[in-house]
């Protein structure tokens, strides 16, 4: 490998160290008015009416949109049921209701305080647990955006046979995204009534989509160029489609460039957050270990409107039973809705809440049974030629005991766990605590999102030899660009910084589907990859020429330079052979264009390839609990994810570290807090994400690269796999060394306090 | 409504002197960026909280969405564009793109400004000392870890030169 396998630095790094990188709030154009939206203060009501008389009269006003001006009142994520602005109901607090603009920010506010919405409040649905039988009706007449069924074996049968039976219900809460750069775009109507929008968007190809559809004009006259992201984690995978529509509207009726970026507690308030969960968990266990029966009932809260419900509920259900070989498999799931902010993406995207379940019981087990949380999972651990909930057979990359044994071994987790326990015998006020969990994680969009599992790549070698890309997958912060770039560079047979990536432009390359689910390394990388082959057919063609090679099979490319394979010592460098190619006009760019391999899962059983590979991750965290306050303190979080080939060393570490850490802050520390349906807590100093102080003294990566033979140079997908399994690795060490059980996040020191209490006062009174 | 106050502000920033009439009532962050155009300090809460804004001003490290334009009057401030010039990065920058502690680089100004007002007070400091010094600033991405790294490999560079 010539560029794939080193880390380069990334390739907006100096603009970013520099402060000149263009994010989307330092974007200005000629007569830009500044917008700000009008939102509903209560958690549902009936809209009577809006009234903007007051507000008109402010000198430098320039303008108002509401439901009335948009051509299709629909964002279109997967149902259209979200719309543009509300006509008669707002369904959460916080909802935008209309969208006023003027000639700076500090009128725009002054105006959007003297917008008056005359409502009548209602009484709204904020308990999901009773959504479906409530008579406020949100979506259809159940309330539920989406379920699933999955059926493998005969799980009624496992129940019966089994030595033991554990169960129990959990319960997880909302995640706020905390990208410290809020929602924005800039949209500019141009003359021929198409427009063009600048967004922190990960997924251009959506906000095209609904832009499109809200302004009923073809998607030829729908422009999204995407800018520098300052942090998305699933936050702009959704929303933005809805930032966009408000901002387009307001553009195309006043006919000037809008730019609207959300404050802070605005974007807190309304913009998509993590799913709450409720789920019931129980394995059927024989004596020796082996778990041979699992059901699982899943219930997601998806707030006022589906957007991207039905899919995060997709894959929190296919992996609810966890990562082990289960020859019985039920699991039931829906999603449904309730006046509260709805929820969407979020690294992880289901998975960290049915895993916070799965690998919680799975302690239990293991109490239960005398054995070691690892000897459980050693047990029952995916491995090559097991099938997982939904019957996919797993062939190869398949490393998720390598990652089990990796953490196990760096922490010297089996004896800390026996010492620990011993030590907190003693101990009086400071307990040691250490917990493992793991997971898989089915990479990219799945048989749960088939049609949008293509992606396409654009590259133009230049006369000088230089080399333009364009791809259909963001950077968001990830690295997409560098890894992508070097994968360009691999399969070219140049040189890193001979290519210049470009940002998303959905002019310039086709709907390439959305940056989530890990996807962006197999998908864009496999098209560039396809893309380079034509253009490597005239590249090496001309280089066999200028070497007098004859056989195909001699000519070999390394750092740059074409040589042959049987006389090392002459070669001919990339320039040199762009430049004969060009001297005899041969078609140096070209198209790339990748489809995932079928999944067959089909929704009636839910049985079948539910995605096409996984990815596979487990972790310890080590900390000691101080009874008194409750408070833990990090030592240590080990990680080791099983990602394929890794592209860029040093990215994945980055990439593991901040997953681990986000993971680390829905565990323990933050914390939205309710009351009627409205956010209490919109900012950084009441809902706290972890910050220098916060973290563990240590954190350890261990790479795990088990190539996919279908992956750019045997690549997975890495992006979410770190979060996904902090809180139960927490929820795990207080379990096993300090003997409490808490089902339901955050870990808070209140509530671990509330526990250590309780379990004191029962341990008196049986005395 | 009352009418808009304007205030006459004099200071220098990055080296360069700066008078200009503007309201009243804006930040300094304000005024940087929408005014001077200086747009490599962000705005990241607009409250204090997540330090995406500072700058260094009279050589402190403040956030400037809490500084009263009428306070920047005669003072000095330095901005993430006036760390370095075209030619050469500041060791600051270099340490930070070498350990991988840019991700989004949305907070990455603040954090560099940060760094630079300790490595100014304290040139060789403890992991303690920066993990205290830079709890002001708040990174989603990367997790803190290579953050801590770049400081430590600035701080060395600092040193030889």
């Amino acid at each position: 490998m010539n560029s794939v396998g080193k880390s380069y630095i990334k390739k907006d790094a100096i603009t970013k160290v520099r402060g000149i990188e263009k994010y989307i709030e330092d974007y200005f154009f000629d007569n830009m008015v500044y917008a700000k939206i009008i939102r509903s203060p209560v958690a549902r009501m009936l809209i009577k009416k809006i009234d903007y008389s007051k507000a008109e009269k402010i000198e430098g006003f320039s303008g108002y949109a509401d439901y009335r001006d948009v051509p299709v009142n629909k964002v279109a994520l997967v149902f259209e049921d979200w719309p543009c602005f509300p006509e008669k109901y707002a369904n959460y607090y916080g909802e935008g209701i209309a969208i006023i603009a003027a000639e700076n920010y500090e009128i725009a506010e002054r105006c959007a305080k003297e917008v008056k919405i005359i409502y009548e409040e209602l009484e709204p649905l904020l308990d999901p647990r009773k959504s479906v039988e409530s008579k406020i009706k949100i979506f259809n007449k159940d309330n539920i955006f989406k379920s699933f069924n999955i059926e493998k074996g005969d799980v009624e049968k496992a129940f019966q046979e089994a030595d033991l039976i554990v169960e129990g219900e959990f319960e997880t809460h909302h995640q706020e995204h905390s990208y410290i750069e809020t929602q924005g775009c800039i949209a500019l109507p141009q003359p021929d009534n198409s427009i063009t929008i600048y967004a922190s968007a990960q997924c251009p190809f959506y906000v095209q989509k609904s832009v499109a559809l809200c302004l009923n004009i073809p998607l030829n006259k729908v422009r999204i160029i995407q800018t520098a992201i300052g942090g998305a984690f699933g936050g702009k995978e959704d929303v933005p489609s809805v930032v966009c529509c408000q901002a387009a509207v307001l553009a195309m009726k006043i006919k000037r460039p809008v730019k609207l970026i959300y404050k802070r507690e605005e974007d807190i308030i309304s913009m998509s957050k993590r799913h709450p969960s409720i789920t019931r968990i129980k394995y059927a266990v024989k004596k020796d270990g082996k778990i041979i029966g699992c059901e699982v009932d899943f219930l997601l809260n998806g707030g006022a409107y589906s957007s991207l419900s039905p899919i995060v509920l997709w894959r929190g259900t296919v992996h609810a039973a966890g990562p082990y070989n289960i020859p019985n498999v039920k699991i039931v799931s829906k999603a449904v809705a309730t006046n509260t902010v709805p929820c969407g993406a979020y690294r992880g995207f289901g998975q960290p809440q049915s895993c916070f379940s799965a690998e919680s019981l799975i302690d239990e087990i293991a109490q239960k049974l005398n054995i070691t949380p690892y000897e459980i999972r050693k047990i029952n651990g995916l491995k090559v030629g097991d099938t997982t909930a939904t019957s996919h057979y797993l062939d190869h990359s398949v490393g998720y005991l390598d990652t089990l044994d990796a953490v196990v071994n760096k922490t010297n987790y089996l004896t800390k766990l026996k010492e620990y326990k011993e030590i907190n015998k003693q101990s009086k006020r400071i307990k040691k605590c250490i917990g493992l969990s793991s997971m898989y994680y089915g990479v990219g969009l799945g048989a749960g999102g088939r049609y949008l599992a293509r992606a396409g790549a654009y590259i133009q070698v230049t006369p000088d030899a230089s080399v333009i890309l364009a791809v259909g997958n963001t950077d968001m912060g990830q690295g997409a660009k560098t890894v992508l770039a070097q994968i360009a560079a691999e399969a070219l047979g140049c040189n890193y910084d001979d290519i210049n990536i470009l940002d998303v432009d959905t002019a310039l390359v086709p709907d390439s589907g959305p940056t989530v689910a890990s996807r962006t390394t197999v998908m864009s990388g496999n098209a560039i990859i396809e893309a380079a082959k034509s253009i490597r057919k005239n590249i090496d063609a001309v280089a066999m020429d200028l070497l007098n090679i004859s056989n195909a099979n001699d000519l070999i490319n390394k750092d740059g330079y074409f040589l042959n394979k049987n006389n090392e010592s002459k070669k001919v460098s990339f320039k040199e052979v762009v430049k004969e190619c060009w001297n005899r006009r041969l078609h140096l760019t070209s198209q790339g264009w990748y489809v995932s391999p079928e999944c067959t899962f089909s929704a009636d059983k839910g049985q079948g390839d539910a995605y096409f590979i996984y990815s596979y991750a487990s972790y310890i965290v080590d900390f000691d609990l101080d009874i008194e306050t409750g408070i833990m303190k990090f030592n240590e979080i080990t990680c080791a994810v099983d990602f394929g080939k890794a592209i860029n060393p040093q990215l994945c570490e980055g990439q593991i570290q901040g997953g681990n850490i986000q993971g680390l802050g829905w565990a323990v520390y933050e914390e939205l807090k309710y009351k009627d349906g409205k956010i209490l807590n919109p900012n950084f100093t009441d809902y706290i994400i972890p910050g220098t102080m916060d973290i563990p003294e240590k954190m350890n990566v261990i790479l795990i690269e088990k190539e996919y033979n279908k992956g750019p140079y045997g690549a997975k997908g890495l992006g979410e796999c770190p979060l996904i399994g902090i809180a139960p690795a927490i929820r795990n060490a207080l379990f096993n060394c300090v003997n409490i059980k808490i089902n339901k996040l955050p870990l808070t020191p209140e509530k671990v306090l509330k526990e250590i209490k309780e379990k004191k006062n029962e341990e008196e009174k049986n005395e | 409504m009352s009418e808009q106050i304007y205030y006459d502000i004099e200071c220098e920033i990055n080296g360069e002197k700066i008078k200009k009439q503007v309201p009243s009532n804006i930040t300094l962050l304000n005024f940087l960026r929408e005014y001077l155009k200086l747009t490599g300090t962000k705005e990241g809460c607009g409250k204090g909280e997540c330090g995406a804004c500072t700058v260094i001003m009279n050589g402190k490290a403040v956030n400037s969405c809490l500084v009263p334009i009428t306070q920047v009057n005669k003072a000095k401030i330095l901005t993430i564009e006036g760390l370095s010039n075209d030619e050469q990065l500041h060791p600051i920058q270099e340490a930070y793109i070498k350990a991988g502690a840019v991700q989004c680089g949305f907070c990455t100004p603040g954090f560099i400004m940060s760094t630079k007002a300790l490595l100014d007070e304290k040139p060789e400091p403890t992991r303690e000392d920066i993990k205290k010094y830079l709890a002001g600033n708040l990174c989603r991405c990367t997790g803190y870890e290579k953050i801590f790294e770049a400081v430590e490999l600035a701080a060395k560079s600092l040193k030889k030169k």
